[in-house]
């Protein structure tokens, strides 16, 4: 039998889940509503805002804007980052940790003073409503979390196996290309995961930066509830909610696998 | 069956060698000159230098100064993957992500070695080992040991000339120990490649080596085979670090050549004397010492000192026994098998001839450098 305080905190941590997931799930039911209103609860059932998600050409390319940007962002984001992981954990340990806190800068700047200097910016550049403007925010926005995840897994990496496989024979890239980068590679995987999901979901600075030609799917989200009630959005949150988090139990599942290792 | 057709290992020559790191003096002036085939062992306390000279061989790091030779060509600048030497490190450093094959065919890989030629050399250099059934195990699979041995395959599979090992067995308990020892020393033997081998364990250079460099604060302080080293030390540290001691201090005088010490009240006769005006000390190894009764069986020329029994322990093989001397120190003194029985509390005689005593130069820092 559970004595009182921990039956307590099993309902105050239940509480607690509740709150952090309920607006996410409210999203689920809304999505099936039979009629044209985004009310809670919804009313019959119907796949047709699923239907109107794969066919409307507005949903479709701002969804397909998004996933190009994003593995171009994850790509670049991922290469920089651990690029940049390796100068900071090689380097002496005042410059690292300088160079450290100067690259997560990004994450700790709030996101509406980025956008506004990267606006104002593009404007005179030409990069408003760009793939390369959306790509270049973006990267910035990302590499602090490749650096973390991939800095992570460099602190456990046994560096004397550099000195062996250099000692056999290999040269300074093929000791990269050989040793070091397969034994971090669940950091570097993780960190463009992380980059990925950055870009995708990104609004504030996308919200700056879109136009009439190129709009990403949280924009095109955004403009779309703020126009009228529709609950494709509902269909399009439940699909986002769904790969998410099939993408982030993946991540766990590779950080799992490296602590085992 | 040796992996290669013996292969004539690498001289290396080091002259005038030093290694600063900013004002600290890893390696101060070294010359050391290891003959092709040759075992080697670097011996030393921790911070003497010896895994230094050992890291400069290999390539990890530049001398500051100073010639270093392999194979009678310079190495300086050369990096360590273009120096074609094997090394096998404490930690093992195996690849964990390689199945124990994989590692062995690294380098082989890296010098183009291909195919069935690849496999063959991997087979036998595991075969070597005797760890050729665990070709398809992960490290983490292995035990220390079998790690160890399959390092020493990886490192001796690409034929180099010259292999490091830097305390290859510090991380492995006694039995093991004692018996990869002789593995290595039988490979050596097979392979003719010269071996240059890193410990501060002096037991285990005994063993292993043909020769020893013995380190002690940044320098070498005699090079010799294990007899030498322990017969005719050139210097205390050298006396006390290699095998059982026991040092005599005193008043020392110098009377027709000889020299006169005076230990406690009574005088030790020492043939010769030091040359210039060193403190004199006098070192004795416990098997050249033996015990008599106070006063009884003397014998013209010898040597004695009164003591008092305060440890007898029977080893099997004989006896080992403590002496407390007249001035305090303790002597250190096994007898044969067969020899008088004493037990603790006798008071006894312990007699040398002067033939049987080492006569060094008094050095304060090798007492407290013993680790």
């Amino acid at each position: 039998m559970p004595s009182f305080p921990r039956i307590l905190l099993g309902l105050f941590c239940l509480l607690v889940a509740i709150l952090l997931l309920a607006p996410t799930l409210v999203v689920i039911p809304m999505s099936f509503n039979g009629n044209k209103s985004l009310a809670f609860p919804p009313v019959g059932f119907s796949w047709q805002w699923y239907e109107n998600f794969f066919s409307s050409p507005d949903w479709t390319t701002s969804f397909s804007n998004s996933l190009i940007v994003a593995i171009i962002v994850a790509v670049v984001a991922t290469v920089i980052g651990t690029l940049a992981a390796f100068g900071v954990s090689r380097a002496a340990a005042r410059t690292g940790g300088l160079l450290r806190a100067l690259l997560i800068t990004p994450m700790v700047v709030p996101g509406v003073v980025l956008a506004i200097g990267i606006y104002a910016v593009y404007l005179d550049t030409h990069l408003v409503g760009t793939v390369t403007g959306f790509v270049l925010a973006h990267t910035m926005l990302a590499i602090p979390f490749v650096l973390i995840a991939v800095q992570a897994s460099l602190e456990v990496f046994d560096r004397r196996l550099e000195t062996a496989a250099s000692s056999l024979g290999a040269g300074r890239l093929t000791v990269f290309r050989t040793v070091t980068l397969p034994l971090i590679l669940p950091g570097v995987l993780s960190g463009a995961l992380f980059a990925f999901i950055t870009s995708f979901d990104e609004i504030i600075v996308a919200l700056f930066i879109t136009s009439p030609y190129l709009k990403t799917l949280p924009v095109q989200i955004y403009t779309s509830i703020t126009r009228d009630a529709d609950p494709t959005v509902a269909a399009v949150g439940t699909l986002l909610f769904l790969a998410t988090s099939l993408i982030i139990i993946a991540g766990l599942l590779l950080g799992m696998r490296r602590e085992r290792t | 069956m040796p992996v290669s057709q013996r292969s004539a290992g690498a001289a290396i020559e080091i002259r005038k060698a030093s290694k600063r790191y900013g004002r600290f003096t890893a390696l101060n002036d070294i010359d050391l000159h290891i003959r092709p085939g040759e075992f080697m062992t670097l011996l030393g306390p921790s911070g003497s230098g010896k895994t230094t000279t050992l890291n400069l061989i290999a390539g990890f790091t530049d001398i500051t100064s100073g010639v270093l030779e392999i194979g009678g060509k310079s190495v300086t600048g050369l990096p360590s993957h273009k120096r074609n030497i094997g090394v096998v490190f404490q930690h093992y450093a195996l690849f964990p992500h390689m199945t124990v094959g994989k590692n062995v065919a690294y380098p082989l890989t890296l010098r183009g070695i291909k195919g069935d030629e690849r496999d063959k050399r991997v087979h036998r250099a595991l075969d070597m080992v005797k760890m050729a059934d665990f070709a398809h195990r992960y490290p983490s699979e292995l035990s220390g040991g079998q790690q160890q041995r399959v390092a020493l395959a990886r490192a001796l599979v690409f034929d180099p000339p010259l292999l490091l090992m830097d305390e290859p067995l510090g991380a492995l308990d006694k039995k093991l120990r004692e018996w990869l020892q002789l593995e290595i020393k039988r490979i050596h033997r097979e392979l003719g490649t010269t071996f240059v081998y890193v410990t501060h364990d002096q037991e285990e250079a005994l063993v292993l080596s043909d020769r020893i460099a013995v380190f002690n604060g940044g320098r070498i302080e005699q090079i010799g085979t294990g007899r030498e080293l322990y017969d005719s030390p050139a210097t205390l540290f050298v006396g006390r670090f290699i095998g059982e001691s026991t040092i005599l201090r005193g008043t020392a005088e110098i009377s027709g050549g000889d020299t006169v010490m005076t230990i406690g009240g009574q005088k030790v006769l020492a043939h010769g004397h030091l040359a210039g005006d060193a403190r004199p000390v006098i070192l004795l190894r416990p098997e050249r010492l033996a015990l008599k009764r106070t006063g009884a069986d003397i014998v013209s020329g010898e040597n004695r000192l009164a003591g008092t029994v305060v440890e007898a322990i029977y080893l099997g093989s004989g006896s080992k026994y403590e002496i407390r001397l007249a001035d305090g120190t303790t002597a250190v003194v096994r007898s044969p098998l067969g020899s008088a029985d004493f037990a603790i509390g006798d008071t006894v005689d312990v007699t040398f001839l002067p033939s049987d005593l080492i006569l060094l130069p008094d050095d304060a820092s090798a007492d407290v450098t013993l680790t």
